[in-house]
């Protein structure tokens, strides 16, 4: 108990005082986390609508892979990406191992089915009279697609939501790509991992504690204009 | 209200977006650029394929800084076991290693796949268990004894049982000792040394670490040290560059500029002094002459 409480002191002490290896390790985690969602939201979604509005063969495979892909395990997604990434792997030549980019990879190979999975359920739990309607009212194509997201627009937050939520709080797969390295690849989570075995119990509270706060405050802002949507 | 839906969203991508870049450090390599760039950036970039013991003491922290400033060269330090770093440099995945298992850095320079080896430093394992030390192993004649004894009493050893230096040590201890490890007495981890010894801790059973990480632990644990400072348990480090001539890819050049300064009177000051003003005590003894 005195670990929780003191590190809840350390917390504030370190975040008012600007420590380093706070500020390094919350900026690189934004960075890392909100570019791989970013990417993820570009091609999740648009891969989600195309997935829930047509048909062709094989698409319930496809489904049944993304919806399966939510529930990746990020060591073995690392593990992939290192195998992938690193001088003797196959794109080893791009010399890309032990850097952001290479954590905003596996991120997005762990993000992405989340976006796709919850788009198609989003977009599929609509009337599917709807999308006709739209057409008739005398909307474009890209403008039925947008109408279709917006309407669905409850459950694709939910879907940003967790996938930053999945991704800033991993540790296996940055840990593997990334290396922890400081000042380079060190993330919140990562840092934890070595103050905690560094004995350092109070600083690594602290960064915890600034995790679950930076988790709940993007999750608090979506789930505000979610819930403001509400008609019920 | 419902177009406020789509603003916020591309808001908040590019809210992550901005925050991130804008914590983007000048160091922080992007290999993105131009590949005469990229390799430029990549003689420039040094993979250190270390242990666990050099990171949790805070030794890294100490030396890489230090040696980036003067050579201008970007250390990435990988901290994992000796094996694991061992087959990282038969892969060509790292440029130079720091290990701690002498019989396994012979082979690995026997095999070709080193080009040069350095003494760096040393310190010692010590044998920690719970206070009361059930097996009797305080002031066992060798380490070999004391692992006899607890077989015997079949009192709980945790083991790192991860191909580290620390587990190739303690195997070699067990082999003198003529005894295979097994039963429910005999636990392995698979995790770094310190967390071996606070599961150790938690549950009150005997394990082999390296002085540095029991100093650094010290104050988290109720275990004490029973056995130290004898020849048997002595462990010293190692640093190798990796053979450019088996991996072109290889940094070799940065790789000798790391081992000339480990082993430079500077590099060995460093490492001489470290931890003194924290554990009253070095945690490593430099080795270069």
């Amino acid at each position: 108990m005195d670990l929780i409480v003191e590190g809840f002191k350390q917390a504030i002490i370190l975040i008012i005082t600007g420590d380093e290896l706070v500020v390094e390790a919350t900026l690189r985690s934004l960075e890392t986390s909100g570019l791989a969602v970013a990417v993820a939201i570009l091609i999740g979604i648009p891969f989600g609508l195309l997935l829930a509005l047509t048909r062709f063969p094989g698409r319930n495979i496809v489904i049944g892979m993304v919806n399966a892909g939510m529930g990746l395990p990020p060591v073995v997604v690392g593990l992939f990406v290192a195998a992938l990434l690193w001088r003797s792997g196959l794109l080893g030549f791009l010399g890309l191992m032990y850097t952001i980019p290479a954590m905003i990879i596996a991120q997005v190979i762990i993000a992405l089915p989340l976006v796709t999975g919850f788009t198609v359920s989003a977009i599929q739990q609509l009337n599917p009279e709807l999308k006709y309607q739209i057409l008739a009212l005398g909307a474009t194509r890209s403008q039925m697609l947008f109408t279709l997201i917006k309407e669905a627009r409850l459950t694709t937050l939910a879907a940003v939501m967790a996938g930053f939520g999945a991704i800033i709080s991993e540790v296996g797969a940055v840990m593997m790509v990334g290396g922890n390295i400081s000042r380079q690849t060190r993330v919140l989570t990562t840092a934890i991992v070595e103050l905690v075995g560094k004995g350092d119990f109070s600083r690594a509270m602290a960064l915890s504690i600034i995790l679950l706060t930076l988790t709940f405050a993007a999750t608090y802002t979506l789930t505000h204009y979610q819930q403001r949507g509400t008609r019920l | 209200m419902k177009k406020s839906f789509v603003v916020l969203l591309a808001a908040f991508v590019a809210v992550l977006g901005f925050v991130g870049c804008a914590g983007k450090q000048v160091v922080s390599s992007k290999p993105e650029k131009a590949s005469e760039n990229n390799k430029q950036m990549q003689s420039r970039i040094v993979i250190l394929a270390t242990t666990t013991s050099t990171r949790d003491t805070g030794l890294l922290d100490e030396l890489l800084p230090a040696f980036e400033k003067k050579y201008g060269i970007i250390v990435k330090p990988i901290s994992v076991g000796t094996g694991e770093a061992l087959k990282m440099g038969e892969r060509g995945d790292a440029d130079v290693l720091l290990v701690h298992s002498r019989q396994a850095e012979d082979e690995f320079m026997a095999k070709g796949f080193g080009k040069v080896r350095k003494d760096v430093m040393h310190n010692d394992f010590v044998l920690i268990g719970p206070k009361n030390d059930p097996a009797a192993v305080k002031g066992s004649s060798s380490a070999a004894v004391a692992f006899k004894k607890i077989q015997r009493e079949e009192a709980l050893f945790v083991s790192r049982g991860d191909d580290s230096g620390t587990h190739k040590k303690e195997l070699k201890i067990w082999d003198e000792a003529a005894i295979k490890p097994g039963g429910p007495w005999y636990i392995t981890t698979g995790q770094g040394m310190a967390e071996t010894i606070r599961i150790a801790n938690e549950k009150q059973g005997y394990t082999l670490s390296d002085r540095g990480t029991y100093l650094v632990q010290k104050n988290n644990i109720d275990l004490v040290v029973l056995l130290e400072k004898r020849g048997d348990l002595l462990n010293p480090y190692g640093v190798i560059a990796v053979n450019p001539a088996k991996y072109p890819k290889v940094n070799y050049d940065g790789a000798m500029k790391f081992i000339d300064f480990i082993t430079s009177e500077e590099g060995q000051r460093l490492i001489a002094n470290f931890g003194k003003d924290k554990y009253g005590q070095p945690l490593f003894v430099p080795d270069y002459r």
